[in-house]
């Protein structure tokens, strides 16, 4: 009987403190986002988009990295799905917002040091809590890349080549 | 020490190549913070002792690449990756390795 009380005791408070959790994180990386989207453009590719006017340039490695992890009434549910199968929303909220946030605190470690892109971007993913009998439960998530630091943004920008750059021309 | 994740650093050349260069380290949990990363497990978020923890675990096996790197008289490493495996329980290995090159002066 007790059992089942701290159970329900437990379920309701994962409930409640995680849905408020997941709320307040979505509304903080959206926020975000919409900051730096303008500020540190990021890309996949590992050639700079302007190649050959390299020499007033530095590069610097920025990483980023979150470790998250799901409440109590997620796991549950997540423990049930892995009998009937199926997409499992909780995790998949989980590493949505693990992902994000790594990306923008790399973001954050590039605006800091003035760069206006980074490049290269790579992503790892590792559940750290692996081999104890509570399943996934919480993930790391480490995104890094290559920052480019303008020694000289204004000359680097060509605002015809990036939609976004007129906003940087503005903040130098 | 440059150290990058790129192939080429813009606007240097590569004059000379060194091969790869690796660092490593191994980190447990802490007892402390596994309490309260078992009080996360029920109402979830973010474990900031865990991202700290890692985070500087990485650092140090960015400072062995860089160590070694110096080691065989390079100036930069390029083309960095990292790796994470856990290697027993509560226990994670966090891996650096990249290709020690020197480059020509600016």
């Amino acid at each position: 009987m007790i059992e089942f009380v701290t159970f329900l005791v437990l379920m309701a408070l994962g409930y409640g403190f995680g849905q408020y959790a997941e709320r307040k994180h979505y509304r903080s990386i959206l926020e975000r986002e919409k900051r730096f989207r303008s500020e540190v453009l990021v890309f996949q590719t590992g050639v700079p988009p302007e190649q050959g006017q390299g020499q007033d340039q530095d590069v610097r490695l920025v990483m980023g990295s979150v470790v998250i992890s799901v409440d109590y009434f997620k796991r549950f549910l997540a423990g049930l799905r892995a009998l009937f199968g199926g997409r499992v929303k909780s995790y998949e909220s989980l590493l949505d917002r693990a992902r994000r946030e790594a990306v923008l605190r790399m973001q954050q470690e590039a605006s800091k040091l003035g760069a206006g892109m980074v490049i290269n971007l790579r992503m790892e993913t590792a559940s750290i809590s692996k081999g104890e009998e509570k399943t996934v439960g919480s993930v790391e998530v480490l995104a890094y890349g290559t920052a480019i630091i303008t020694r000289d943004a204004r000359s680097r920008f060509e605002p015809t080549r990036f939609g976004r750059a007129t906003e940087l021309f503005e903040r130098a | 020490m440059l150290v990058t994740n790129i192939e080429t650093v813009p606007g240097r050349q590569v004059i000379k190549h060194l091969g790869l260069v690796q660092g490593s380290t191994v980190r447990a949990k802490h007892i402390g913070r596994d309490i309260l990363a078992s009080l996360k497990n029920v109402f979830g978020g973010e474990l900031k002792a865990y991202t700290e923890l890692l985070q500087e675990s990485r650092d140090e096996a960015l400072d062995r690449l860089q160590q070694q790197a110096r080691a065989i008289g390079a100036n930069a490493v390029l083309n960095v990756r990292f790796s994470t495996s856990s290697v027993a329980q509560g226990a994670a290995e966090l891996f650096a390795y990249g290709t020690a090159v020197v480059l020509d002066e600016e």
